[in-house]
């Protein structure tokens, strides 16, 4: 059986090294749509975490007249989460390890976005 | 201490997991006793990042200790996780009348009375914002209220001003326009920065950033990513990089689309030395 959009958009992003999940949030209210996440990891939280602070950068970017973010890399002393709309109802988040190569997981995320369309 | 947060303590230190936090917290923060129940809160949230309770335990001590700003986030991360949740409207409902805005004020409390009929003290708020409105000769139906709707200080800006604030980051690359400092209230501190078509945004985008730093700082922490360093953004129109410079103060770089988001931290990083050099002379 073939995997959905989702699946497929998802995979791409959890299969870079160091990349501890990935989701789909709805970028309005933080809900989560879809989510491949190790274990322990708290999707509700993490989408609405992420959703809040994608609106207040999305704010503030567009503030200074630059037009809304298309990726979001935020590094942490413990980790990185990154993050990319799709459209203006979908946001790709990634929580990564530090060391991840974000490099290479912002190609995966851009890749994941086409997939969805 | 009274028999009732004894009896909530000893709950809690018999089951740290129990959601006994946000009753504990309640009543410390309606004894007035407003250290121990953030402490109580946080450790909840720390907990419980998700529960749109505790969220609005802390936003109410928030707005206790008079810091409605922070208040604020909270009861917008509150309703972010639940839309209904009757607690968080009333908040929000309180701080735009407070902030002089009734329209936006009353309908978050009609959102929490359609939660919460019985609340004599929200149909009592919700008749005198009403009445307020009325008196004032407004339009009830508004559009959804925002963050971003959030008062932003306008302050007058002489040349002077500028000059003084260009010299912080005297020598590099966007002194005047494209490195922002920022204090943790959101307002200006030094730099400068212009949207693409020369207006002075730079006011505008420090009120946001003051908002964006508090949000990195909370998502880093709850999603156990530790403290946060940096934020890098994409943009059309052009990159950016967010960086705390201090404790107290917040840089933005904005560099337009053709620099590498790599470079675009090195430069983010040396004027983060000149404005931590400049802030040590102020002590």
């Amino acid at each position: 059986m073939s995997a959905s959009p989702f699946e497929a958009a998802l995979e791409l992003v959890t299969h870079v090294p160091g990349v501890r999940g990935a989701m789909l949030v709805s970028a309005a209210d933080g809900v989560v749509v879809a989510e491949a996440l190790m274990d322990e990891m708290k999707g509700s939280a993490v989408a609405a975490l992420a959703a809040s602070l994608a609106s207040r950068l999305r704010r503030a970017v567009e503030g200074a007249g630059r037009g809304a973010p298309r990726f979001m890399h935020l590094t942490a002393s413990g980790g990185t989460l990154l993050a990319a709309p799709h459209g203006e109802d979908l946001l790709l988040v990634a929580v990564a390890e530090r060391t991840v190569n974000a490099g290479l997981a912002r190609i995966e995320m851009l890749r994941a976005l086409e997939i969805l369309g | 201490m009274s028999d009732d947060i004894r009896a909530l303590t000893a709950q809690l230190a018999a089951d740290p997991a129990s959601l006994v936090f946000l009753p504990l917290g309640e009543a410390l923060r309606r004894r007035g006793q407003l250290d121990s129940a953030q402490k109580v809160a946080l450790q909840g949230l720390g907990r419980y990042p998700h529960l749109p309770d505790a969220h609005d335990l802390f936003a109410r001590i928030l707005t206790d200790r008079a810091d409605f700003e922070r208040a604020f986030d909270e009861w917008d991360m509150a309703l972010r996780l639940d839309p209904q949740h009757a607690g968080a409207h009333k908040g929000l409902g309180f701080l735009f009348f407070k902030a002089g805005r009734a329209a936006e004020a009353l309908q978050h409390l009609e959102a929490a009375l359609s939660e919460a009929s019985d609340d004599a003290s929200l149909r009592h708020a919700a008749a005198r914002v009403r009445a307020a409105l009325a008196d004032a000769g407004q339009v009830v139906a508004v559009p959804a209220p925002t963050p971003a709707q959030a008062a932003i200080p306008a302050t007058p800006i002489t040349e002077d001003d500028a000059a003084a604030r260009a010299a912080i980051f005297a020598g590099l690359e966007g002194a005047e326009n494209g490195l922002l400092l920022v204090d943790t209230q959101g307002l200006r501190l030094g730099g400068g920065l212009r949207a693409p078509d020369g207006v002075d945004v730079a006011d505008v985008v420090a009120a946001h950033l003051a908002g964006v730093s508090r949000e990195a700082a909370r998502s880093a922490k709850l999603l156990g990513l530790g403290q946060w360093e940096i934020v890098v953004l994409e943009s059309p129109g052009g990159n950016a990089a967010l960086l705390p410079a201090s404790s107290e103060a917040l840089l933005l770089v904005v560099r337009d689309t053709s620099v590498p988001t790599g470079r675009l931290q090195v430069a983010a990083e040396r004027a983060a030395r000149a404005a931590r050099a400049w802030m040590e002379t102020l002590t």
